[in-house]
């Protein structure tokens, strides 16, 4: 009875699937899907040489550092870094006079409340806070960006596929809408408030291109030449950094543990081929 | 357990034999894990995989409980707190990644140890209660899993609740009524994350209660083997302690060997960017997909794209996508052949490796996929023959195999293996 | 075929001395115990203050606004922190007494700053079970001492913060601080 019953049933999904199978080469055939502006000129992030890569790479203090220095000059003032305090910027090689100076020069001020009145107002933010938004709210960031708000940085490279080979591919890939994307999808050309970047994922972002020449940020002594591709990797360094801030201390537990665990499994069979030892002798 | 030669407990001290009189934990140990039980000799590494996942049970519920100190189950702290763990917490970046991939190695560890069920035919009398109450641990594992992912409240988590309690909207009349019942609203939201907190919270427990049952239950008939030739006599037997433990502790060995890679070195290898990005009730997600140990069965969700008669393709794949597991339940009965490991049945060992476990990786990939006309028509075949597989070809592979001959003996099976492996023995 | 006791007895190693085999059985385990034991101190670790709460742990307090007589009540590590400024009258009530006639003996000298006697800076937590003792804010009872007083159980507290009465058996804390200029206070 129960054999009959799910030769029955097995019968029925079964079929099912195959004809709906069959309808759906039907229609595939009949009528192809179009293929899609992002299908065909949508591209993979390139590879980048970051020093974090890898089982044992570690982060470039000095880069970080420079990273910082784009984020606030140029990304800050529409990007928030809302689970990123300026304490974590220990982790950089600051010392604590240096991030109460980044905290009390940093381009947006903290809120916080009078004291007398009671009122909403600002401050200069201190080492504990987190880093002030450039915006009060979600409304207003859309109000100032033609209704595309600008999204929170701290995960970036981890809330993408390709992470910090994405964020720099993407600060370095703005460029001119290739011909044939006119010619066979002119849908997909940018409007008036979005702008063209094949490593976006529908091809046009509402950003316009952020780094645009070299020597916009200018490095202190002894860093490299800041141009748009340093800069790129050095901010997309940073937020590897802010998504990531454990990294370092990750890979170095992880090295520990793996090796501390091969010696366990050697031993561990050692034991057991010691156990079985009689058992295998008198089989 | 049942073997009449089985090694009794034998308290060595004063303590141990007041304990004994008192409460005789020690003795029920003894008996369940220890020298007092009498397991098959041949067990190959694949029995590791129960030991292994009770490990997994216990690594989760210990992260969990830890990280339940620190984080806060409302919608608009949620996605901080878990940044707060990994950011702030001593070690709490540690204790997170355990616990997120602790998830996934349960999930590994319980299907290699389902699919050693499938193939030895542990499922066949006089094991078919633990067949069944496995069966329970594995839906509840999945819903603790599905309620656990829900609780970053990041963007699959938030996309996640609500494709899956849509799922239950799906039944007719009293679908919609249900899905707001499952989430406290119309959408997901604090109601939602709270009562998946407190159930995720508690199910864990279940679960340790329900493999309690299935330990009891195993050892009523005692461990299957590879052979699936039942224990005959005393030589067929080791016991547990120190034989099974040494055995797994070689397991668990390895099992933390590949945990502490995955943790350590690619701790978000297999979950999903989206969900680094804190719940958006506004925005859906390209491609919403569950984590990886769901897909083959969103792949079977998904591969229903045509009405039958009166019932919605949505409804179906529904009802195909619970199918799917439940018709687990009845195998004992639909594959009849008497011979239970698959070493001994050719053809039910063709369809094993070439029909089911090709067939469940193609729905597993599809399932993690895009759905794109392509894809959709590959996992159709592929559900297709799943659902064959069990219902179909599993009754009637048992009427007309042929099974090679069994051997008389667990023993004379060690014997005439160590024969060939040396020939000068 | 070994009997099972036998061969229980071979993999104990009771056979006469400790041999190598038995030694990577002990190893093996033993490792198993040095893991657990490194995984369980992050786990108790955990239970420590976090970094942010840590770093919450100093604050800055401006005293410039706080007139002779006057206290105010701050908060330092979620705790009830008093800054006193003292007037010269209960600067001179404080010095008058005796240390040999107080239960935990201080003069106020050691508990304010050199050249800084005016400012008491305690914490606003009874030393007795923890409640903020009265005496900070404006028209609150100060207790017959003139400093602090405790209305759970009713220790009084002299305008050097230092316990007269009642059950609490130390002085109020003094919690580590420094002048950082003439009118800001870095407390921790």
């Amino acid at each position: 009875m129960i054999r009959i019953g799910a030769f029955l049933v097995g019968l029925f999904f079964s079929g099912w699937l195959l004809v709906s199978a069959a309808m759906g080469a039907f229609n595939f055939v009949k009528s192809p899907p179009a293929p899609t502006a992002e299908h065909e000129f949508h591209k993979k992030p390139k590879d980048v040489d970051f020093s974090f890569n890898g089982p044992l790479g570690t982060y470039d203090r000095a880069q970080l550092q420079r990273g910082l220095q784009v984020f606030r000059e140029v990304c800050s003032a529409c990007h928030s870094l809302h689970y990123v305090s300026f304490r974590d910027f220990a982790a950089l090689g600051y010392n604590e006079a240096q991030i109460k100076t980044i905290a009390q020069e940093w381009p947006t001020e903290a809120p916080s409340i009078n004291p007398e009145t009671g009122e909403a107002t600002t401050r200069k933010p201190i080492a504990t806070d987190k880093i002030p938004a450039p915006y009060p709210n979600e409304v207003a960031a859309r109000a100032a960006n033609n209704n595309a708000a600008p999204p929170d940085l701290s995960l970036m490279t981890k809330a993408r596929h390709g992470g910090a080979n994405y964020v720099y591919s993407l600060l370095t890939g703005y460029q001119n809408p290739p011909a044939e994307l006119k010619k066979k999808f002119p849908d997909s050309m940018p409007g008036k408030t979005t702008h063209y970047n094949p490593y976006f994922a529908n091809l046009n972002l509402a950003m316009p291109r952020p780094l645009n020449t070299d020597g916009q940020v200018t490095y202190g002594e002894g860093a490299p030449k800041p141009t748009v591709d340093q800069m790129a990797k050095d901010v997309a360094a940073f937020l590897t950094w802010t998504a990531e801030p454990k990294l370092e201390q990750r890979k170095r537990a992880g090295t520990a543990a793996v090796i501390f665990l091969l010696v366990f499994f050697g031993l561990c069979v050692g034991a057991y081929k010691n156990i079985w030892a009689d058992k295998k002798a008198h089989a | 357990m049942s073997f009449p030669w089985a090694n009794e407990y034998k308290p060595s001290n004063a303590f141990t034999r007041y304990l004994d009189e008192k409460l005789p934990l020690p003795r029920f140990v003894y008996n369940a894990v220890g020298a007092g039980y009498p397991v098959p000799r041949n067990l190959n590494y694949f029995w590791n995989f129960g030991v292994l996942a009770g490990v997994a049970l216990m690594v989760q519920i210990v992260s969990g409980i830890i990280l339940a100190m620190h984080y806060a189950a409302e919608g608009t702290v949620a996605f901080a707190s878990v940044e707060h763990i990994m950011r702030d917490v001593n070690a709490g970046w540690f204790i997170r990644y355990a616990h997120m991939n602790g998830a996934s190695m349960f999930f590994i560890v319980v299907y290699i140890h389902i699919f050693r069920g499938l193939f030895y035919g542990s499922y066949k009398p006089p094991r078919e209660m633990v067949w069944h109450l496995g069966l329970v641990i594995f839906l509840l594992m999945m819903a603790t899993a599905f309620m656990g992912y829900v609780l970053p409240w990041g963007q699959m988590s938030f996309w996640g609740a609500k494709v899956i309690t849509g799922l239950f909207g799906a039944i007719p009349l009293v679908g919609e009524p249900i899905q707001t019942w499952l989430l406290g609203g119309f959408a997901p939201d604090n109601a939602a994350l709270n009562r998946f907190f407190s159930l995720h919270y508690l199910l864990p427990f279940v679960i340790l209660g329900v493999i309690v049952l299935h330990i009891w239950a195993l050892h009523i008939p005692g461990s299957s083997n590879p052979t699936g030739v039942e224990v005959k006599s005393e030589q067929d037997t080791v016991p547990f302690h120190p034989y099974y433990t040494a055995k797994d502790g070689v397991g668990v060995a390895a099992f933390f060997l590949v945990f502490a890679t995955l943790l350590f070195f690619a701790p978000n290898f297999l979950g999903e960017p989206d969900n680094y990005i804190p719940a958006n009730p506004m925005s859906t997600p390209a491609n919403i997909v569950p984590e990886w140990y769901f897909w083959p069965f969103y792949a079977i969700l998904r591969a229903f794209t045509v009405d039958f008669l009166f019932i919605p393709a949505k409804l179906l794949g529904v009802l195909a996508m619970f199918a799917a597991i439940l018709l687990l339940f009845f195998l004992p009965w639909l594959d009849t052949s008497a011979v239970r490991s698959g070493h001994y049945r050719p053809l039910f060992r063709k369809f094993f490796w070439f029909g089911l476990i090709p067939c469940i990786v193609v729905l597993g990939y599809c399932g993690g996929s895009h759905a794109t006309d392509g894809i959709v028509l590959i996992s159709q075949f592929a559900a297709a023959y799943y659902f064959a597989h069990f219902l179909i070809i599993l009754p009637l592979i048992a009427r007309v195999e042929t099974p090679k001959p069994l051997p008389n003996s667990i023993t004379e099976a060690v014997l005439a293996q160590h024969a060939t492996l040396q020939p000068a023995e | 075929m070994a009997s099972l006791k036998e061969d229980s007895a071979t993999a104990g190693g009771d056979q006469g001395g400790v041999r190598r085999r038995d030694f990577i059985n002990v190893a093996a385990a033993s490792f198993a115990g040095v893991g657990a034991v490194s995984v369980a101190l992050p786990l108790i670790n955990q239970m420590n203050p976090s970094a942010d709460v840590l770093a919450e742990a100093s604050t800055e307090v401006d005293v410039s606004a706080i007139a002779p007589g006057q206290a105010i009540k701050t908060i330092f590590r979620k705790q009830p922190l008093f800054v006193r400024h003292l007037t010269p009258e209960e600067i001179a009530a404080a010095e008058k007494v005796s240390t040999s006639e107080l239960r935990d003996p201080q003069t106020l000298e050691e508990r304010t700053k050199a050249g800084k006697k005016q400012w008491l800076v305690t914490m606003g937590v009874c030393t007795h079970l923890g409640c903020v003792p009265l005496g900070a804010a404006a028209g609150e009872i100060k207790g017959e001492f003139g400093g602090y007083f405790c209305p759970c159980h009713g220790s009084s507290y002299d305008t050097a913060g230092r316990i007269r009465k009642g059950p609490a058996p130390k002085n109020l804390m003094v919690p580590e601080y420094a002048f950082t200029s003439d009118t800001v206070i870095k407390v921790g």
